[in-house]
């Protein structure tokens, strides 16, 4: 089979590949006279790297936003028509709200419950069967987690056997079924509930490393002072791992912003669930309009960039303090 | 009192401290044990169901299946690896995702090599710069990159899954080991520099053998994330079933089989068992890498 015969020699050609490599920039800087050899060397080591990364991130970035500036089939300048469509077609207005519920609900419900979980198994001894459980879903796939969830929501007409587990405990205990995934506005959170059953555990984990940071002596000694658990926790555990805390929500804003798979999977942004990541996907692949699908992902772009400098930022500062 | 009388107390005393710290930390307890549960119950009721007969499954919730008659089957399993090309679909993730966890590695350990032990003009721009990618959305890149696959004829091959995984993936690479390189002893670099040691020398000799823990971990991230990947395979390989990895073929499942859950389960859990493998054998290499990959404040 040709395919796993390409797929061994990737395998086992690029780490021969980029060993050749490295004695060919050897070779190449050897020629060359010992100042221009050590100015130069520095460069062929990145240039796969870049080559890469400008291929697959930069230009397409600023490909994109010029794209967005064109129809459809990108042969005509349509100027900020696209843009016009993307902020005033009700469809696009409904997945830039859902968006906005996404950010906050998710980032907040994420972050919180990571930092409950992180506490309270700070304080069991069985901590690591506990932690491993609320982040085992991190591993499994968004589409998996979409069937595992869709099933969980399963609804059948009242006085059927509900084979949904949330049905059964609903009717079990006295209340009717509910179409989870199809009664809006509450679909989308019932979406969301999915992606904060895969994420917590990854808050948890960060924020119980930070927790585990602390010094105990700090916690001692305000307990000596007579604080009572609740008063250490906000004013000198939160105060300490707030810089772990704003990482974390970071990275679930970003999330949120990005969020496609359990959309797509789940109700494909029907019953007003749309988010703009599965938007576009739809003008990409089912309208073939460029130009929309562009607007709508430099939108999403935007959307990120407050966060990208916010991180370049802590980052900047980071490595000055070492 | 006589010592042993007061050992007796001091004891008694002790188990009823203990006892009245248990009865304290009761909630405690019962919340992390409720949350554990509450967690563990989607993906129970999932594998639950992925072996049951279907009259079962429709009539009645997973739940049941621990009364009698305890019906249970394979049948679910074989219908989905034969039937549903979920076989096809396993060999097609494996051979999506093993180059593409190889690939942006070693490239990405030439560039963070630099990064961390070269010195040369403009080096913190630029890695300022890869850390702004680290978030950059894949939506605003899928366009262009469609189109000159296309033009390429690369477009649904396996070819350009790897490459384009390969290029999505070099950021958080490339930050990940440039932390854990500048991380190492500057010595061990002086005294490999006064044996004459030429940089790929020190590279493949010093560097990554000491570097075989962020190694672990960044491989496990990258398998994980492409395995679990529907998005990049969606574009990139455009749904064609010969190439199709699970994701894409369990998304397919979910719209045509619709309510045949005892399939979907049985396709999903299918599609979980690397990653759980991954998980309960080398969880400490995974959480270390989420530990190091996050930008710490």
């Amino acid at each position: 089979m040709s395919r796993l015969l390409l797929a061994f020699v990737a395998v086992a050609g690029v780490p021969l590949a980029t060993a050749g490599y490295a004695w060919l920039v050897e070779l190449v800087v050897s020629w060359l006279p010992a100042r221009t050899g050590r100015a130069v060397r520095p460069w062929l080591w990145m240039l796969p790297a870049s080559a890469f990364l400008v291929f697959f991130l930069v230009y397409p970035t600023i490909e994109t936003i010029v794209l967005s500036l064109y129809d459809a089939t990108s042969s005509r300048f349509v100027g900020l028509a696209n843009y016009a469509f993307v902020f005033t077609d009700p469809g696009m207005l409904g997945a830039l709200r859902n968006n906005l519920i996404w950010l906050v609900f998710f980032t907040l419900v994420t972050v919180i419950l990571g930092l409950v979980v992180a506490v309270l198994t700070d304080r069991v001894p069985y901590e690591a069967v506990a932690k491993g459980i609320v982040f085992l879903p991190m591993a499994v796939s968004f589409v998996a987690a979409g069937v595992i969830w869709k099933f969980m929501y399963d609804y059948r007409p009242p006085g059927a056997a509900q084979t949904g587990t949330l049905n059964a405990g609903v009717t079990a205990v006295g209340f009717e079924p509910q179409a989870w995934l199809i009664n809006s506005p509450w679909n989308t959170f019932a979406l969301i509930a999915v992606a904060v059953w895969t994420w917590t555990g990854f808050c948890a984990v960060i924020l119980s490393a930070a927790l585990k940071g602390i010094p105990p002596e700090l916690l001692e000694a305000a307990r000596v002072d007579g604080a009572s658990e609740w008063q250490i926790f906000r004013s000198v555990v939160v105060p300490l791992i707030s810089g772990t805390i704003a990482v974390v929500t970071t990275t679930m804003i970003i999330f949120a912003l990005k969020a496609f798979d359990i959309v797509y999977v789940m109700t494909n942004g029907n019953y007003n669930t749309e988010v703009i990541a599965n938007a576009m996907y739809k003008e990409l692949f089912n309208y073939r309009d460029f130009g929309r699908s562009a607007a709508i992902a430099v939108v999403l772009l935007v959307a990120i960039v407050p966060v990208m400098l916010l991180n370049v930022g802590r980052f900047r500062a980071q490595e000055e303090a070492r | 009192m006589t010592t042993r009388g007061a050992a007796v107390a001091a004891a008694r005393v002790q188990t009823r401290r203990r006892a009245a710290e248990l009865w304290s930390r009761l909630p405690l307890h019962s919340a992390v044990v409720l949350i554990s549960l509450l967690w563990m119950v989607p993906t129970l009721g999932l594998l639950v169901s992925s072996f049951r007969p279907p009259a079962a499954v429709t009539s009645s919730g997973w739940w049941t299946a621990f009364e009698p008659p305890f019906a249970f089957t394979l049948e679910n399993y074989r219908s989905v690896l034969t039937t549903y090309n979920m076989w096809g679909s396993f060999l097609n993730s494996l051979l999506v995702t093993i180059p593409a966890t190889v690939m942006p590695i070693l490239i990405a350990a030439f560039a963070a090599y630099a990064f961390a032990w070269m010195r040369f003009p403009g080096r913190n721009l630029l890695f300022f710069t890869v850390v702004g990618l680290l978030v950059v959305p894949l939506q605003t890149t899928l366009i262009p990159v469609l189109k000159v696959f296309t033009t390429l004829g690369l477009s649904g091959t396996f070819l350009a899954i790897w490459l384009a995984h390969t290029g999505y993936g070099l950021p958080f690479a490339i930050y990940l080991l440039r932390n854990f390189f500048a991380a190492l002893p500057r010595d061990m670099f002086e005294s490999a520099h006064i044996d004459g040691a030429s940089p790929p020398t020190v590279f493949f000799r010093l560097v990554l053998p000491t570097s075989v823990p962020a190694l672990a971990s960044l491989a496990i991230f990258q398998f994980l994330w492409v395995w679990n990947d529907l998005l990049v395979a969606l574009i990139y390989l455009g749904g064609r079933p010969d190439v199709a990895p699970m994701t894409v073929t369990i998304s397919n499942l979910v719209n045509s089989l619709g309510q045949g859950w005892q399939l979907l389960t049985a396709a999903a859990f299918i599609s979980m068992l690397l990653p759980l493998l991954i998980f309960f054998s080398l969880q400490q290499y995974f959480v270390r890498g989420i530990l190091a990959g996050s930008v710490k404040g």
